[in-house]
């Protein structure tokens, strides 16, 4: 990230500008704590880390278009506003957030604003699965998981020159925390459930999920909204898979329409693990997710793939990078955009293949559905290839629905409408029919029925 | 079958449509009552399918003149998917295929479409996979093919055969077929056309699109027809397809009521 960064240009009293700034310090931890949540004592190992990365937070600069990584994407709307982080324990009840919860789910653990909201909650200390708040002290072997938390959090997800990142560890407080004791498969998906409820509030969700060898499980990350104000969320997840461990990740952000999400995601690899993801992007004024992927060992596998849908006035930026670090990996990535409206899909993924890892084979591939000649896309397919003996492919491509399939529907009875939607959702349905939880699938297709005008014309029957 | 004072069920005059401002069709007069079928036959790039696509409906064409009546209603008036609800289906001769769409999931959501406006019940997933399944037996099609994406990855003659199953589902009125032979091996042409044969009665019509004697042998036609360069050139009984097949186009003579007299083109064999 490059320090040419100008403050002049942002207005004092917005939030990023003001802390960057260092007019307001980053919240220490002990002082974010209110007294309203005295019980949470935050596990000793957090206070250098977000010491650490609070003063990288003083010392970097908000990223603008002039930064390469940033090029597409124009946040000096969010430097403009200003956050207010909430402390208060949520009063939301079960019934509130019905509609969001998973019937599958096993665990479920609640975040209102970023605060952890146990009564929402459904934690997990059975054998070999600990799924709880972070800053909970674990009540059996607390001293030997803390060792544990330190030695994946804040270790995986770069921070030091990710000014969101480090923003995030040098201010959170409550956070997911999954740990997956060796051998042991949860088959019940983990549900990590984010609610924002403020308008003008600043959240930031803390994942780490620790997969020991051999070990399985689904988990999903979901980011949802119960009002259409502005507000910021700034999430940080760090998934750290051993040998042979498997993980399916689905994450879905669902923002309301007027939020900023800009949400850092860091896979760690070991030898034979398998790392599985799907997400899914519709909400949100302006939304980054940066996924790196490390496969650090031999024999890594992952499968990376995405849904942006967009309309009206939304950006959605997705940054992968796929870093083959050693040999026999293997890596897949389809990743679709649907952009209506004047909305801004900007795709921008790396595959990287280090020096010595031979054999590595990844696939890459970007489409990308216009809606309207107002929607735009940037995607920037990068591949970096460092060894000889590899198969790497990729490609992208920018679309507009074909006149020709429209007709042929309509030539079978369908409204020019009810055409263009069905060949729009067909499209998206590709990604979708790849997440493996039955309800979250069918509740997501419902709502890109819904957001396409499907519902009335029969098509819901289709699921 | 020609029935004594059927009723008109096309009525095509004088019609000219251009593509991309060239004039394709210069005058089609053309006139097909319920129960009959017509062929029509002629050279490449005389306009067979574009007059097959603009009976649909299809926007590329422009319509420079003429008109169609369709069951005595002007059918330029009707959307393609309204023309499509009043009973006009078009069997293309190049059926496109439209990956992520499931084949059964489109033709339930064709079939209902179509119900809804009919006034008729639609019909669950369990009730349409019913009535599909015995659909395709007709044409002795694998139910696999309800799974699979819209004609995605299917051979020539399978797609040929997956439009004849919509025009089974869907019992459309006027049933044009544009080549729907070409592609089909020798049995599934037999099949198909049984099933068209199954389909046809007093109270639809068709329209066949073809450059063979073949589809003939199979599905009689009552008039056989020529198009040559954007018009209906000769009309004539099923004899005029076999002189067709054995001497070409060029011998032919223009019929000389071609524009004198264009109501009386489909009837001067009757
Ligand atoms: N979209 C288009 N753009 C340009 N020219 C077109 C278009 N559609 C049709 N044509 C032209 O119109 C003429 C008639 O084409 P059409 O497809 O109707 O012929 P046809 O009689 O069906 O031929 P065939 O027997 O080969 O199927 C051809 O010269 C063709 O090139
Ligand atoms: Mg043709």
């Amino acid at each position: 990230m490059s320090v040419a960064v100008t403050h002049q240009t942002q207005p004092a009293n917005g939030y990023l500008a003001t802390l960057l700034a260092g007019h307001l310090s980053a919240p220490s931890p002990t002082s974010h704590k209110g007294t309203m949540r005295g019980q949470c004592i935050a596990p000793p190992v957090l206070t250098a880390l977000q010491v650490a990365a609070a003063e990288r937070v003083s010392a970097l600069n908000v990223p603008s278009t002039r930064d390469e990584e940033w090029r597409f994407t124009d946040i000096s709307l969010l430097t403009k506003l200003s956050f207010q982080p909430v402390v208060a324990e949520s009063t939301l009840q079960l019934a509130d957030i019905a509609r969001f919860t998973i019937a599958e789910a096993g665990a479920r653990l609640v975040f209102v604003d970023g605060v952890y909201a146990p009564h929402l909650s459904h934690t997990e200390q059975a054998e070999g699965v600990t799924v709880a708040n972070l800053a909970h002290p674990l009540e059996k072997s607390a001293a030997h998981t803390d060792v544990r938390i330190a030695t994946y959090l804040g270790q995986l997800a770069e921070y030091k020159n990710n000014v969101f990142a480090a923003l995030n560890t040098a201010c959170m407080s409550d956070a997911a925390l999954i740990l997956l004791a060796r051998d042991t498969a949860v088959r019940q998906p983990i549900h990590l459930l984010f609610i924002a409820s403020k308008q003008g509030g600043v959240s930031y969700p803390r994942c780490l999920i620790r997969a020991e060898a051999g070990s399985k499980a689904t988990v999903v990350e979901d980011y949802v909204s119960l009002q259409d104000e502005a507000y910021f969320t700034n999430t940080v997840s760090e998934f750290s898979l051993a040998d042979n461990a498997h993980v399916h990740h689905v994450r879905v952000q669902r923002e309301g329409m007027n939020a900023f999400h800009i949400a850092n995601c860091a896979v760690t690899l070991a030898r034979g693990s398998h790392y599985q993801s799907v997400s899914v992007a519709m909400g949100a004024r302006i939304s980054r997710y940066n996924l790196n992927v490390l496969q650090a060992a031999e024999g890594g596998e992952c499968t990376v793939d995405g849904l942006a849908l967009i309309s009206e006035r939304q950006l959605a930026d997705t940054h992968t990078c796929i870093d083959h670090a050693k040999p026999h990996g293997i890596s897949r990535q389809l990743h679709k955009c649907i952009i209506g409206g004047s909305a801004h899909a900007v795709f921008n993924g790396k595959v990287m293949v280090r020096p010595g890892a031979q054999r590595v084979d990844s696939q890459q591939t970007n489409r990308n559905l216009l809606l309207t000649n107002r929607a735009q896309v940037d995607t920037k397919p990068q591949l970096e290839i460092f060894a000889d003996d590899v198969k790497c492919t990729h490609g992208a491509t920018v679309s507009q629905l074909d006149g020709e399939e429209i007709f042929y529907l309509q030539s079978r009875g369908l409204t020019d409408v009810v055409a263009r939607n069905l060949l729009t959702y067909a499209f998206g349905a590709e990604i979708l029919e790849r997440i493996p939880v039955a309800s979250l699938k069918h509740q997501l297709e419902q709502t890109v029925l819904e957001q396409a005008g499907l519902k009335q014309s029969g098509l819901e029957q289709m699921k | 079958m020609i029935i004594q004072d059927s009723k008109v069920l096309l009525e095509v005059r004088g019609l000219r449509a251009s593509v991309n401002g060239t004039e394709v069709l210069k005058g089609v007069d053309f006139t097909v009552r319920y129960g009959e079928v017509h062929a029509i036959m002629g050279p490449n790039g005389s306009g067979k399918s574009t007059f097959s696509k603009v009976l649909a409906g299809h926007k590329a064409y422009e319509i420079t003149g003429g008109s169609v009546l369709f069951d005595g209603k002007d059918l330029f008036a009707l959307e393609p998917e309204e023309r499509a609800r009043a009973g006009v289906f078009l069997a293309f001769q190049y059926p496109i295929e439209i990956p992520g769409v499931g084949n059964g999931q489109f033709l339930r959501l064709a079939y209902n479409t179509l119900q809804t406006r009919r006034g008729h019940e639609e019909l669950d997933p369990l009730e349409f996979d019913d009535f599909v399944r015995e659909k395709m037996k007709l044409l002795e099609m694998n139910p696999d093919f309800l799974d699979r994406s819209v004609n995605e990855g299917f051979s020539g003659g399978e797609k040929k055969r997956n439009e004849i199953l919509q025009m089974a589902i869907l019992e459309p009125r006027l049933a044009i077929l544009d080549e729907t032979d070409s592609g089909l091996d020798i049995d599934a042409l037999r099949i198909v056309a049984q099933g068209v044969n199954h389909l046809t009665n007093k109270n639809n019509a068709t329209i066949m699109v073809t450059h063979y004697q073949r589809l003939l042998n199979y599905i009689v036609p009552d008039f056989v027809h020529v198009m040559e360069a954007g018009r209906i050139i000769k009309s004539g009984g099923k004899e005029l397809a076999q002189e067709l097949e054995s001497r070409g186009y060029d011998w032919i003579q223009p019929d000389l009521d071609v524009n004198s007299q264009p109501k009386a083109t489909a009837r001067i064999v009757a």
